[in-house]
């Protein structure tokens, strides 16, 4: 499989660009110039170092509060990343948890269970997002419970199709023949049977929770105004894009190269894992 | 066959709609402070007394099921009481005046979006890995990747703010606004059969709408082009070639056709996601429909307005889901409809 990802020159790039950002987010308190919240009042707007009255103190300049673009662009990586693992783990969990257990056990559980999914697929999930945010204020908890809210469905699907699948399969029947208990026939037999198609999901669903929490932040309602986030610093520079464009641009540039990275890798790994689903 | 198909369609609809209208009555409790003094605001002093006789009125003294149950009688017949922010106007004609920008925005990007995904999906899929097909695949890509509120002000600043081609916020020059037909400028001008009108309307329509337009743009690209390459492996499109059909025919009457059918059902799904991307691009350019009002209602904590605009967006999206659904069943004898 890692041969098989390896090859995928694109893919084996975009794995390495969403490494380099992880790396990023950990060590920016070690690589930033800047704290990230630090004023230089003295350098305003101060333009990129490559503009002619660029200053090469903010590489990237600074924003209507002198504070350097660079290291909030490095600080800003922490939280979309781990908003993005929080959620995507937890999503994962929930789904593919619920989704064994209505594809083994079946019955009135899984009865249950689809119609609730039915009901949340009809979700749009960003305008729900906001309608909690909304009430409850830019709060981490909120936002990772609002992002959270529908995204476990998809896991849950492909879990449960998956497991109604293996449950019938002769090595399920085989294992069940010698004694297994359901337990062991769950975790041990069948889970790492259907990981793959998880992971690949959990890689695309990453690179949506990085667009809908900049998108929140974005609105004023998502990550709180004193922790630096990529969607408030585009918001912060958007009364400036007439005199000061690298404001509003380099922290959209940064989300765009993190979620293609994302995507390119998750689109390399379902290819790498899933021949079904190779185009 | 169409009426079974239908009743038991709009029968799943209930519990859909019971959960969604449920979750947004619920995020109004959710909310900080008591509506009754954000309904009174800067009212002065008021006793206790008048304080209870309100929330008498409003019911809000009763047992939240039948909160929720006077929630929606009241939401179906489009009350939702008074604008917390607009003072002395309730949310229904608040609604009801940025209605029709939204409905004029999420068309245009519509018809954005189709007229040019569909084109360039059937000719990247004509050349797999040709150079159009590549460009295409990366544009794809980086529609899916791009948050749109970002490709909005880089759209901005790009073609308004350095180029001055085109009109960066509003929906059309204020000087120039058609008589009054359907609220819809567009519309509105060609009723009224006013050139410049319709120009101004339509200039500042563009950047918002290939805004929003871009990532449904991309998805239906990458559907096209891969449902074509596949339709065009088939034989019988080898045998309508072999027929020495013309290419244009088993293009676009052979292939073309049965490529649509499961694009047409991403398309309907696409669009519900596209009323998402309204919100915020709304927000961004300042176009006075009901996304930027839902927007400055969660700033201004006017919650029955939001909770109005939310519910109309997430009804639409049900109702565009039903419609992706009924299309499929149309297009593909396959879907059994009973």
């Amino acid at each position: 499989m890692l041969k098989l990802l390896l090859g995928n020159r694109v893919a084996a790039v975009a794995g390495l660009v969403v490494v380099a950002f992880v790396m990023l987010a950990i060590l920016a308190p070690i690589l930033a110039p800047y704290d990230p919240n630090e004023q230089h009042p003295e350098a305003i707007r101060a333009a990129p170092f490559w503009q002619a009255d660029g200053e090469s103190r903010f590489l990237l300049g600074s924003d209507s509060l002198g504070r350097d673009l660079l290291s909030r662009i490095m600080y800003g990586a922490r939280i979309s990343i781990l908003l993005g693992v929080v959620v995507v783990l937890l999503t994962l969990l929930v789904g593919t948890g619920l989704g064994m257990l209505a594809g083994y056990f079946r019955g009135a559980f899984d009865a249950v269970m689809s119609r609730i999914v039915d009901t949340l697929l009809a979700f749009p999930f960003l305008i729900f997002a906001l309608a909690i945010m909304a009430a409850t204020g830019p709060n981490l908890v909120a936002l990772v419970l609002a992002l959270a809210f529908k995204g476990w469905v998809d896991f849950y699907r492909v879990a449960r199709a998956d497991v109604l699948a293996a449950r019938e399969a002769d090595y399920v029947t085989a294992a069940r023949g010698v004694g297994a208990s359901t337990a062991h026939i769950l975790f041990s037999e069948i889970l790492p049977n259907i990981v793959p198609p998880l992971i690949v999901l959990a890689a695309l669903r990453m690179a949506i929770i990085i667009i809908a929490e900049a998108s929140l932040s974005f609105l004023g309602i998502g990550v709180p105004p004193s922790i630096p986030a990529w969607g408030t610093m585009v918001a912060d520079g958007r009364a400036d894009i007439a005199g000061a464009w690298w404001i509003a641009t380099f922290p959209g540039l940064a989300i765009l190269a993190l979620v293609l990275a994302v995507n390119l890798f998750g689109e390399g790994l379902r290819d790498a894992l899933d021949p079904r689903m190779r185009q | 066959m169409w009426g079974r198909f239908l009743r038991q369609r709009l029968l799943q609809l209930i519990p859909v709609l019971i959960g969604v209208s449920f979750i947004v009555f619920l995020t109004m409790h959710l909310t900080p402070g008591d509506p009754i003094e954000h309904m009174l605001g800067q009212a002065g002093r008021i006793t206790q007394e008048q304080i209870d006789e309100l929330r008498a009125h409003y019911g809000l003294d009763r047992p939240l099921i039948v909160q929720y149950g006077l929630f929606v009688g009241n939401a179906v017949r489009g009350e939702f009481g008074p604008s917390y922010s607009h003072h002395g106007r309730t949310v229904r004609s608040v609604v009801a005046a940025r209605l029709p920008a939204t409905l004029e925005l999420t068309v245009f990007a519509f018809v954005i979006a189709i007229v040019f995904a569909i084109p360039a999906g059937v000719i990247a899929s004509l050349r797999p890995h040709g150079l159009f097909d590549r460009l295409a695949t990366v544009g794809a890509l980086l529609g899916i990747s791009m948050p749109g509120f970002w490709l909005g002000i880089v759209l901005m600043i790009i073609f308004g703010l350095q180029r001055h081609w085109l009109p960066i916020s509003g929906r059309i020059d204020l000087a120039l606004v058609p008589d009054y037909v359907t609220g819809i400028h567009t519309l509105d001008a060609l009723l009224t059969a006013n050139g410049p009108a319709f120009w101004s309307a339509l200039k500042h329509l563009a950047l918002p709408g290939v805004a929003m337009a871009a990532p449904m743009a991309a998805m239906v690209m990458r559907m096209v082009r891969s449902s074509m390459i596949g339709v065009l492996a088939q034989d019988y499109v080898q045998f309508a070639r072999a027929k020495g059909l013309p290419e244009t025919t088993v293009v676009g009457k052979h292939a073309l056709r049965n490529a649509l059918i499961p694009t047409v059902n991403l398309v309907a799904l696409q669009t519900g996601l596209l009323l998402s991307g309204n919100m915020i691009i709304e927000t961004v350019f300042q176009f006075p429909g009901l996304g930027k009002l839902a927007v400055d209602a969660i700033a201004a904590a006017d919650y029955p307005l939001v909770q109005a605009v939310v519910l109309i967006y997430a009804v639409s999206y049900v109702l565009l889901n039903l419609v992706a659904d009924a299309l499929h069943a149309a297009l593909d004898p396959r879907v059994q409809i009973a």
